[in-house]
């Protein structure tokens, strides 16, 4: 599978990651999904849910992935992928990423550097959940 | 009538796409199992290895969620709505995910894990961890070959440099057969035999201002084995600002120095020297030479040191400068302090982002000398042509003993001063040295007292050697 990711979508997550900084920010990508590819049409930023450890934690609580999904699918689009950031960490999974994660959804990953949004990657858990593949990302261009 | 079943869109593919499912059941445990009885790939991913439901797998009968009716006795009816909906967790690596060790690893580091302050813990630790040397050279050698052995999970390596046949008395990270190749290809392989486990980052560059910060970030640990102080003092403070650990190291033919600099716990390498000495004041290794030894000494303490601070073990030389004389064989010890007005590390520190640490070492400040340097082709010219040249190798006798240019007369750059009534101030004087550079402090010294026409030559009697002398030994 293939992300399309819009700059602007881009430019959010980077923002969203630097103005939630030294917390992980998260949120849920919202698109469609068509030949082998995920297209993304618009961001639903969410509050991280921890009470504890908001550096290296972040939760989607399952109400607000219903009420996300459910604002999403009024505009005909489904829930196709997650962004969080990671305070001063590379943009890979770990451990725990991958140990809570959820198949087919794309998981983009943008590392925040002393504040300042770095490298951003996707990744996709392998349906035996053995290992999270890095996602092309396809930059659209409007 | 059966109940619906919602399926959210990551689950949708194992279940042929679909997003709505209808199924017989009388409870939300039997409506589960049936349905990843139809759809096994879907097992894994509702359920863990004990048959538990995931924690982020929440499952809503109509509008509530099981976990507040009966879990998966909650019952269902006909016309229900049942949803599977994800809660969505992750995060960044922290301690309680360190790498867990293959076999092998432990047949390798079984010494390491039957020590109680080791352990498994403590060699996953290791496993885990990422330490950045600077300098592939004396002191970068023992380091990284004992961080490699014990197992350090990345070690990075910074040099830019090739080996050459005079590093290898101590570089004992190269071998004779890896003269004329990169440092890193030949640390790499070396490296790499004595533990394929540990992860090789190579960088390939000089370490500067531009981009100190991006590679010193990567890494919890930086072991300092640079020989010249701008990149000491670029080392210490990219560290101060990034809040790592700078373990210091430094050597000078039989004395050497050692400590960890660690502003979050004491004080850094500008609390201890504020001011780089004036440039040439402090020799290089090049030339003053150094035991090849003492490397392996200072060089095998700062892996020591790197390890007990990864592993959080004994006490480490944070707030200690550890001062070894060889000769003597002895070590001693000085207490440092925090300077509360360091300028770096201090209560109000006036470097906040790394400074150009050549100009700040007065690198590059030195006196021109347009014309006073004659290459050794041009040399050897004049003196072919007969031209009356005074020739003076200001190098120490027992380097002269090595070797030297016929003619040449011995004063050593210490005895100079004292020693210039004999020279004639009419003469056209050469000086000369192992590589150039105290035959321009010679050059200063006679220029000063009064001598017009002197010049000195350009990259010592190395140069000489290279070129006009093939059957002349180098050191």
């Amino acid at each position: 599978m293939t992300l399309v990711l819009e700059p602007r979508h881009r430019d959010a997550m980077r923002r969203h990651g630097e103005a939630d900084y030294p917390r992980e920010a998260c949120g849920l990508i919202g698109g469609t999904a068509e030949d082998g590819r995920k297209i993304a049409v618009s961001l639903v930023p969410l509050r991280n849910a921890r009470t504890d450890a908001l550096r290296t934690r972040y939760l989607i609580d399952p109400d607000a992935f219903r009420r996300a999904q459910d604002t999403l699918e009024r505009d005909g689009l489904e829930v196709i992928g997650v962004y969080h950031s990671h305070p001063d960490h590379p943009p890979v999974p770990s451990a725990f990423d991958r140990e809570h994660a959820w198949p087919w959804l794309s998981y983009v990953i943008v590392e925040v550097r002393g504040g300042r949004a770095g490298e951003h990657k996707s990744w996709v858990l392998a349906d035996d959940r053995g290992a999270f593949g890095e996602e092309t990302i396809w930059q659209s261009r409007s | 009538m059966a109940v619906t079943i919602l399926i959210p869109t990551p689950l949708r593919p194992f279940v042929d796409g679909r997003g709505v499912l209808q199924l017989e059941a009388t409870t939300v445990g039997e409506l589960l199992e049936r349905l990843t009885a139809e759809h096994d790939a879907l097992r894994p991913h509702l359920f863990a290895g004990d048959g538990r439901l995931r924690s982020f797998v929440n499952v809503y009968v109509n509008d509530r969620d099981i976990r507040q009716l009966s879990q998966k006795e909650t019952p269902v009816q006909p016309g229900d709505t049942v949803s599977i909906v994800p809660s969505i967790a992750g995060g960044t690596a922290v301690a309680a995910e360190l790498p867990k060790l293959s076999h092998e690893e432990i047949l390798r580091y079984s010494r390491h894990l039957i020590l109680p302050d080791v352990g498994t813990a403590g060699q996953r630790k290791l496993k885990g961890a990422r330490v950045l040397l600077v300098g592939a050279g004396g002191l970068g050698s023992p380091a990284a070959l004992y961080l490699a052995a014990a197992g350090v999970g990345t070690l990075g390596l910074v040099d830019f440099d090739v080996v050459d046949k005079t590093n290898l008395q101590r570089q004992i990270l190269h071998g004779t057969s890896k003269i004329g190749t990169s440092k890193l290809e030949s640390a790499k392989e070396r490296l790499h035999d004595i533990n394929p486990n540990v992860r090789i980052e190579t960088f390939e560059t000089r370490l500067n201002s531009e981009n100190a910060l991006d590679i010193i970030r990567e890494f919890d640990v930086v072991a300092d084995g640079t020989d010249n102080f701008p990149t000491r003092y670029l080392v210490n403070d990219a560290c101060v600002l990034l809040g790592k650990p700078n373990v210091y190291g430094s050597i000078f033919r039989f004395e050497g120095q050692a400590s960890v600099f660690y502003a979050k716990e004491g004080p850094c390498y500008r609390c201890l020297y504020a001011e780089p000495p004036p440039p040439g004041l402090v020799p290089s290794c090049a030339e003053g030479g150094v035991l090849g030894v003492l490397p392996g000494i200072i060089g095998s303490i700062q892996a020591m040191e790197t390890i007990k601070l990864i592993l959080g073990r004994g006490e480490t030389l944070i707030g200690r400068l550890l001062l070894f004389d060889a000769l003597r064989l002895k070590f001693r010890e000085l207490k440092l302090e925090r300077d509360p007005d360091c300028p770096v590390c201090g209560r109000k520190p006036t470097i906040t982002s790394l400074i150009d640490y050549e100009a700040f070492c007065g690198v590059g400040s030195e006196p021109a000398y347009d014309g006073a340097e004659v290459t050794a082709l041009d040399l050897k010219e004049e003196l072919d042509a007969g031209k009356p040249i005074v020739l003076v190798d200001v190098r120490e006798p027992h380097e002269y003993e090595i070797v030297n240019i016929d003619g040449a007369r011995l004063i050593p750059l210490g005895d100079l001063p004292e020693r210039l009534r004999e020279l004639d101030d009419h003469a056209e004087i050469v000086t000369h040295c192992h590589h150039g550079a105290r035959s321009l402090k010679a050059l200063e010294i006679l220029r000063a007292a009064g001598f017009a026409k002197v010049r000195s030559l350009k990259g010592g009697i190395d140069a000489w050697a290279v070129n006009i002398d093939p059957g002349m030994a180098r050191y």
